[in-house]
């Protein structure tokens, strides 16, 4: 289990591993016409004539047309066609391997960027049997799968460096993207279009798991809130319902519906608040309620100003959330 | 010299009007309206009911209507919250319409606060204590810009969705025929 990957470089799917390979291809012969373009310079910058030399220059062949450089032009350009055909067919042929990654057995999400987080909805099955979550995907190590990647407000781009390339996220159009994780891991993921105050701070975090790991997570997800325990997580959950919390987040299972914001119903099992701003603990949570703008200026979410014993009591509720 | 003083004159002058661009992240004054109380006027409430009093304007000025990003954020509310569920666009519907000439409680910044803090009877749900008032202020200022009560280089263009009708900034004032603006008039509806 690794500590959550974010590098192009270290492929752990296929998907990623095909682009890796094309970044390859094109560092080495970028490479190859750097270091050439560099001789070239030095060759010129060597035979250029030197205003110190102790002879005159030979101006006798001034009035002399220039001889015309037809071979090695015609070398030059012969070198950059060849290099940039195998840049273009390998560009070709990436694509295609992206393309023919087998779908069968795939796990269906669908992904909508907002600023600055994710709604990550799986749409697998009947509809009772869906459910939505945000900011963290989890994924069965070994299958398939399939975005749909929707935006609400403006353009984003959902990017898993270590799993798979780009692909943008535009309102009123939806686009597809298809990975696989073979190991299990963490795999951090990131906004790839700028879009706005935030976002550097749009992240999201891939959580491959082994299939019995996958189809536990997903059980849990499908149930509503539990219900909490002690009497100050009691007092939390009526006061989340009745103040501004409800206008905005939902917890399934509660009179809190709303669906501007994340939806909170298992908040306490997922690793990172705001998008991947902070680290999900008691004391970041309390913090981030109390003023969101400290931590993430600009973001949506309003400051609430509230006792200290309130917002204890929402913290403890929220942390029953698993 | 006197060029120069009048120089700095006017580059202070056109700092001072860039209100109308500030953007205020963080928690403002309008946060706590230190206005007087009010019994809420509908039991009808978003989420789960809160008992108590709400807090009414504490002045008659709307807050936002020279800012730009202020009168913007509180459009995206205004569908966030579901005002257009039952005021549509300003159009009105199941609700009142906001963008015509005809107010049923009173078409200043004080009334629209309070409208939105207390509720109205027949429908108008109590937001007060589950909209931050700062929030509230911003709804405001943008529910005064659909009738074209805020000075159009402030007022949202183009929406983001598909919408038909003059965008805000392109609407011209409707003068308020106040009507019924007395809140005394209108019967308490029994809260819960």
């Amino acid at each position: 289990m690794n500590p959550g990957v974010h590098d192009m470089l270290a492929a752990w799917g296929p998907q990623a591993g095909h682009v890796a390979w094309l970044w390859n291809i094109f560092l080495a012969i970028c490479t190859v016409v750097f270091l050439a373009v560099l001789a070239a310079l030095v060759l010129a910058l060597r035979r250029a004539p030197r205003i110190d030399a102790p002879a005159p220059p030979d101006l006798s062949t001034v009035n002399v047309p220039e001889p015309r450089l037809r071979r090695s032009v015609t070398m030059a350009v012969a070198i950059t066609i060849v290099g940039l055909l195998v840049l273009l067919a390998a560009s070709v042929f990436t694509d295609r391997a992206l393309a023919r990654l087998p779908l069968r057995d795939a796990v269906n999400i669908r992904v909508t960027g907002h600023q600055w987080w994710w709604t990550v909805t799986y749409v697998d099955g009947p509809v009772s049997e869906t459910f939505e979550t945000a900011n963290e995907i989890h994924v069965p190590v070994g299958r398939p799968v399939v975005v749909q990647l929707h935006a609400s407000d403006v353009i984003h781009s959902l990017w898993i460096p270590s799993l798979t390339g780009k692909r943008d996220l535009i309102p009123g159009r939806s686009a597809t993207l298809a990975f696989r994780a073979d190991q299990p891991g963490i795999y951090r993921g990131q906004c790839a279009e700028f879009c706005g105050f935030q976002h550097a701070f749009m992240a999201f975090e891939v959580h491959a798991e082994t299939a019995e790991n996958f189809a536990r997570w997903r059980q849990l997800q499908l149930a509503p809130a539990a219900e909490p325990a002690g009497a100050q997580a009691q007092r939390g959950k009526q006061l989340f319902q009745s103040i501004q919390c409800a206008m905005c987040h939902a917890i399934q299972g509660t009179l809190a519906q709303g669906k501007a914001g994340p939806d909170l119903t298992h908040l306490a099992s997922r690793r990172t608040i705001g998008a991947g701003t902070l680290p999900n603990d008691a004391a970041h949570l309390a913090s981030w309620i109390a003023d969101p703008q400290r931590h993430k200026p600009g973001v949506n979410m309003p400051a609430n100003p509230m006792s200290g014993a309130d917002l204890a009591a929402i913290v403890s509720y929220l942390g029953s959330l698993k | 010299m006197s060029a120069r003083l009048a120089c700095v004159l006017l580059a202070a002058s056109a700092l001072a009007a860039c209100e109308r661009e500030e953007r205020h992240f963080s928690a403002e004054v309008q946060n706590a309206t230190g206005g007087a109380t009010a019994v809420r006027r509908s039991s009808n409430q978003p989420g789960m009911a809160l008992g108590g009093l709400v807090k009414l304007a504490d002045r008659n000025i709307s807050m936002y209507d020279d800012n730009a990003y202020a009168i913007g954020e509180g459009k995206r509310l205004f569908r966030w919250y579901n005002c257009s569920g039952c005021h549509a666009n300003g159009g009105g519907g199941i609700g009142p319409a906001l963008m015509d000439s005809q107010w049923t409680y009173g078409s200043d910044p004080h009334s629209l606060f309070d409208t939105i803090m207390q509720g109205r009877p027949n429908g108008m749900p109590s937001f007060g204590g589950h909209i931050p008032e700062d929030q509230v202020w911003k709804i405001v200022a943008y529910v005064r810009s659909m009738g074209g009560a805020v000075r159009s280089d402030v007022a949202p263009s183009r929406a983001d969705s598909l919408y038909p009708g003059k965008p805000e900034n392109f609407r011209s004032p409707q003068p308020a025929i106040q009507q019924g603006v007395s809140q005394s008039e209108q019967p308490l509806s029994p809260l819960r």
